[in-house]
């Protein structure tokens, strides 16, 4: 077996794997994240909880009302992004015209608010969810679960899904038109708060739909979203705010760099993202893909 | 100041008044547009012409007075609500997008009536934009860009369409190619509001003239008036 830097294969590409598997989820969510930004102006510090609100959806969906996995996956996004719908209509829609630090702090405090609630409900252990597709296969170096290889997957067809509705239809040119002038294009006819409402609702969905994909690899439970939104927001920083490819190449990317550090330095593992956010920021401070404005 | 007598006005503005935040731009703003008619807001800079569009258009901030279009009230609707009546408005800055390209500029404003030109027809009236549709907008030149501001507005079906400013540093040879262009829209049936600094421009094209000063209308002029008040009229805009 051959050896890279003193380093197993086995270790090696078991951790790009992980890293994988993570940059997916980064993917997803910083997408979200994202279409978000663009479109409200607000950083959605609730992506975390929504994305933990996904995964107790599909949960409860399973163990109270026999619903399966695959359901779970379009009834449990759909759930959570009406919940995001009702959301912005009561609350975040007062407070676009003010400076970002309220939008912040509104997210922030309600992703406290729902993980709070949730914790209380259902404590902070932890409830298992069986992996719908179980079994894996040796591919020699490793062993790759099946269901894991499937999220990959899925994630990168959901995230070229958002991109082509974003970059290519028409939907996503009022969209894109939005997010530069929304008066102009309300004054072409477009009933831009509805835009906004659904946009939100969308990378709501987007968070939750994450949320079911990752029930089955961790533990469904109350915090699994609180470390994830930091590091999801270093991801948008990284590739530059609204934008979407920048949010996917990113996501990935980023998760595999985290992957080879749990390889050669295991230390740094946790903090590698956001030495990449501080070096990107001095040298591009409008991100990777973004547009300095 | 006596309104002349019209078959029908399809745009009827009478005492408007608008703010933005604390400043009090119009002052009870009166005209009307018969249907077909191209008709100019004329004036000095800041005597309110295009706080007046963005008034019947609804995107100031507070507005009253009665703006009544094909027999509905405007004053109480939202923007989008104005537009799908049939209102057309191309703004003083253009408005392009830079995140769209060309063809998705100029397919951006939504049908909201039957009518309107097609996208061929559009094409044929501005070759230019064919040739350069999948560049990105702001990439094209001002007079480009102008044409794309205008050439969107045509597909939707809108009757009324209000023009801020078309030849605002414009090269001569198209702010000629602009007023064919506004004179080919009038014979297809268009009514028009424009709004020109421009008086020799606005001249060639309009049926008559509305002049404003300080956040009201002072005076209105026909086109066949225009060469006995022509003294008048320097007056009025200091040139």
């Amino acid at each position: 077996m051959f050896e890279l830097l003193g380093i197993p294969p086995q270790a090696l590409f078991g951790q790009l794997l992980l890293g994988l598997i993570n940059g997916a989820f980064y993917a997803m969510l910083s997408l979200g994240l994202a279409v978000i930004f663009g479109m409200l102006n607000v950083i959605n510090f609730t992506h975390g909880a929504q994305y933990m609100m996904g995964a107790f959806a599909a949960w409860l969906m399973l163990t109270q009302l026999d619903i399966p996995f695959w359901a779970a996956l379009v009834l449990a996004p759909l759930v959570v992004g009406l919940f995001g719908i009702v959301l912005e209509k009561v609350m975040l829609k007062r407070i676009y015209h003010l400076d970002h630090l309220y939008g912040f702090l509104l997210t922030f405090g309600l992703a406290l608010i729902i993980e709070g609630l949730f914790q209380w409900k259902w404590g902070s252990s932890g409830a298992p969810y069986p992996s719908p597709i179980p079994g894996g296969t040796n591919l020699g170096f490793m062993f790759l679960p099946t269901y894991r290889g499937f999220v990959v997957v899925a994630a990168l067809v959901i995230c070229l899904v958002t991109w082509y509705g974003i970059e290519r239809t028409k939907f996503g040119a009022y969209l894109r038109a939005a997010t530069e002038n929304p008066t102009l294009v309300r004054a072409f006819g477009i009933n831009v708060p509805r835009l906004i409402t659904l946009t939100y609702g969308l990378g709501v969905g987007l968070a939750a739909l994450a949320g079911v994909l990752a029930a089955p690899i961790q533990q469904v439970s109350a915090l699994m979203g609180v470390n994830l939104v930091l590091v999801v927001f270093a991801v948008v920083v990284i590739g530059g705010m609204g934008s979407i490819m920048g949010s996917i190449v990113t996501g990935f990317g980023l998760g595999l760099v985290e992957g080879l550090t749990k390889v050669f330095y295991p230390p740094a593992s946790n903090t590698v993202i956001f030495v990449v956010m501080a070096l990107v920021l001095l040298v591009k401070p409008a991100g990777l893909f973004g547009q300095t404005k | 100041m006596s309104v002349p007598v019209m078959a029908e006005a399809l745009l009827k503005v009478d005492g408007l008044q608008a703010w933005y935040g604390e400043s009090h731009i119009l002052h009870g703003v009166g005209f009307e547009i018969g249907r077909g008619e191209l008709v100019t807001l004329l004036g000095r800079n800041g005597a309110g012409k295009t706080t007046t569009l963005k008034s019947v258009m609804g995107i100031v901030g507070r507005r009253t007075g009665t703006v009544r279009f094909d027999g509905r009230d405007l004053i109480a609707r939202p923007s989008d609500e104005i537009a799908r009546l049939g209102i057309a408005y191309c703004p003083e800055e253009r408005g392009i997008f830079s995140s769209l390209n060309v063809e998705e500029n100029l397919l951006l404003p939504p049908i909201v009536k039957p009518g309107g030109m097609s996208l061929a027809e559009i094409y044929q009236l501005f070759p230019n934009l064919e040739e350069r549709k999948r560049s990105q907008g702001t990439k094209l030149s001002g007079g480009e860009q102008q044409m794309l501001a205008i050439g969107r507005i045509l597909r939707t079906g809108a009757d009324l369409l209000l023009l801020d400013e078309p030849t605002e540093g414009l090269a001569p040879v198209i702010v000629q190619r602009i007023g064919e262009i506004i004179r080919t829209l009038k014979g297809r049936g268009f009514t028009i509001l424009l709004v020109e600094q421009n008086f020799h421009f606005a001249a060639t094209v309009a049926d008559r003239h509305y002049v404003m000063e300080d956040g009201r209308v002072v005076d209105m002029i026909t086109s066949a008036d225009v060469q006995q008040n022509i003294g008048k009229l320097q007056t009025y805009l200091g040139v």
